[in-house]
């Protein structure tokens, strides 16, 4: 876990993304430009998993909660204000926010583990059914109708200075890549910094953290209401990448999806999520395209085999492998002994 | 007053119908500590059993109450060799591997049975009158047969030998094995118990709800939830929490409509999480089984 990766292996993975961002709308078709901003949306979200679940400890079933309520605050806001820059900050606070509180009341009631598990998933699903009721003109938010089970359309990214000026599907990319790139390097910052080294130590051990003075669940909130808000900027790109907002963004698919994308990803890494995220959404749309296998057969089977097998995830073994191939070729010669050595040592 | 006792009875109904989709699962947590989140998966299973043993000419009640519990039991036996065996003691990795196998048990039932099913099965008790409602006779007889089953739960981990030896076998591994009780097989059996009870659940639950391959969802969020605000104990935390919930539930259905009585049921589990994080039974009738 916590597999930290030098400041000099972080630069070739931005330029990595830069160039992608560049390449990519001069190679690819539109439509694939297209899918690919709904991918991106769904690697942020991954990275809010990945960052409270791999750095924190918090497993939550129901980030898509929070992704839900910022794609929701996003549609809604656009709609009353026609701006959309002002959107995008509400998504953001109103994920964050809702973190916080559930946070507040998850944490400090010292629920942890499966309970919180479990209060996660239970929220998300209580959204799910409370949206898809919401049809009729009844139900409206200013000037905008939520639109129950068909969900509300989500007006496109505008420029922050020309409210007129509407993003086309290539600008959308550029601006998806840079939210999902900004926030990478973010979350690796917030990872290296003292709260995150704190978080770390709490969710190692938080009996220990709490006597050395840290107040684990003052941490825990910190770092949920932050993936909160990342969560909920995810949610506005999703709503950028699709064009609506419906109730299934809170549902169990995404949740179980969300999960699956950190475990085969990686637990304890932040890249991992998004790859596992970018992996699993082009499996998914592969599968669809044939009628052969069962989508659900494949991503059960990944899980079941990830869990089982590769509990660590993707990143964290390519990283294992990779850094044993590089001390293999230095010393493969001495390699036996010291290894008998340590097999003799009595485990704990 | 007849207004009042039709009510009632749909409360109970509703009270005895979360008790009996949460047991299987109740079982399996605590003995076990193992979170089986494709429990929804094995009623639907349950469900699945009856229909192709009816269509096959095999009697309704004898495919209900015997074959669906039976095929479901066994398939437990083999998930807890194939799968659970691997996982004792990691409570986060059972979870995640039981909802892989949820998520594959719905594609390869989809697979095989296709998204729909056509054949549906009518209740095979009609209505019973009640003054001047009608109420369905199948549902009194669901509760009736609720009922029998937490008594027969209830007899088997009290009054049998190998209820004894499953309780010790949960309690102090070591020291059963010590005793000579192989403690895996006592596993593997109590795994199949338990998912035995939620095949018995989906049959008896076929008639009213229909079969598809995704009608575990329903169950799943609704059992997980009594189960972990039930907390540990089996059977005074599902009963406890059955009774809670469907209670919340009934009444808030009554004057609103289901989906929020759904909504009331779910933010009432929230509350009871919040304020006793082990479950009911964490802090009332903690010695009881």
């Amino acid at each position: 876990m916590g597999a930290e990766t030098g400041a000099g292996r972080l630069w070739p993975l931005g330029a990595l993304a830069v160039a992608f961002m560049a390449l990519a709308p001069q190679v690819l078709q539109l439509f694939t430009i297209i899918n690919l901003t709904t991918a991106i949306a769904l690697a942020l979200l991954g990275l809010s998993l990945g960052l409270i679940w791999g750095y924190g400890g918090i497993l939550c079933f129901g980030q898509t909660v929070f992704f839900g309520l910022g794609a929701y605050a996003y549609a809604v806001a656009a709609q009353n204000f026609g701006d959309t820059s002002t959107a995008v900050l509400v998504a953001i606070a109103v994920g964050a926010a809702f973190a916080a509180l559930l946070g507040y009341f998850m944490f400090f009631g010292r629920v942890s583990d499966v309970y919180l598990g479990a209060i996660t998933l239970t929220v998300t699903l209580v959204f799910f059914s409370l949206i898809r009721r919401t049809s009729g003109p009844e139900y409206k938010i200013g000037d905008a109708l939520l639109g129950g089970f068909n969900g509300t359309s989500a007006p496109p990214l505008t420029l922050p200075w020309d409210s007129a000026a509407i993003l086309f599907p290539n600008q959308l990319f550029y601006v998806a890549m840079s939210a999902l790139t900004l926030s990478y390097f973010g979350c690796v910052w917030l990872t290296r910094s003292r709260f995150g080294r704190v978080c770390a130590a709490v969710r190692e051990n938080e009996t220990r953290a709490e006597l050395l003075g840290y107040d684990a669940r003052l941490y825990k909130l910190g770092l949920f209401t932050i993936g909160g808000g990342l969560a909920g900027l995810a949610g506005v790109l999703m709503a950028n990448g699709v064009g609506r907002v419906t109730p299934d963004l809170f549902g169990l698919p995404y949740a179980a999806q969300a999960i699956i994308w950190v475990i085969v990803g990686g637990r304890g890494t932040l890249i991992g999520p998004i790859l596992g995220a970018f992996g699993i959404f082009y499996l998914n749309s592969w599968l669809g395209s044939q009628q052969l296998v069962n989508l659900n057969v494949v991503l059960g089977l990944v899980l079941i085999v990830f869990v089982l097998l590769l509990p660590q995830g993707l990143a964290p073994t390519a990283m294992d492998l990779a850094a044993r191939a590089m001390r293999g070729r230095g010393r493969a010669r001495r390699r036996r002994r010291p290894r008998r050595a340590l097999a003799a040592e009595p485990a704990e | 007053m007849d207004l009042f006792l039709a009510l009632a009875l749909q409360i109970v109904y509703g009270v005895s119908n979360l008790a009996l989709i949460s047991l299987g699962l109740a079982i399996i947590f605590g003995m076990m500590r193992v979170i089986n989140l494709a429990h929804g998966e094995f009623i639907m299973l349950g469900g699945y059993t009856v229909i192709v043993a009816t269509s096959h000419g095999v009697n309704l009640w004898f495919a209900m109450l015997v074959l669906a519990p039976l095929v479901v039991g066994l398939v437990g036996v083999i998930v807890e060799r194939v799968l659970i065996r691997h996982l004792y003691g990691r409570m986060i990795d059972t979870l995640l591997a039981t909802w892989g196998l949820s998520l594959f048990l719905i594609g390869a039932v989809t697979t095989i049975f296709g998204p729909q099913t056509t054949t549906t099965i009518s209740p095979p008790i009609g209505a019973v009158q009640i003054g001047g409602y009608g109420s369905s006779g199948y549902e009194l007889f669901l509760i009736l047969i609720t009922l029998a089953a937490v008594a027969g739960v209830y007899a088997v981990l009290r009054l049998t030998k190998l209820g004894l030896v499953a309780r010790a076998t949960m309690q102090r591994p070591d020291m059963a094995s010590a005793l000579g009780v192989s403690t895996s097989q006592v596993y593997m059996l109590t795994f199949g118990f338990g998912s035995a009870v939620a095949g018995l659940a989906g049959g008896l639950l076929a008639p009213i709800t229909g079969v598809v391959p995704t009608v575990g969802a329903i169950y799943i969020a609704k059992a997980f939830i009594t189960v972990i605000s039930g907390g540990a104990a089996i059977l005074a935390g599902t009963l406890s929490a059955s009774s809670l919930l469907g209670v919340v539930n009934g009444v808030i259905s009554y004057a609103t409509g289901p989906t929020l009585g759904e909504v009331a049921l779910l933010l009432t589990a929230i509350v009871i999480i919040r304020i006793m994080p082990q479950g009911i039974t964490g802090r009332f009738f903690r010695k009881s089984l």
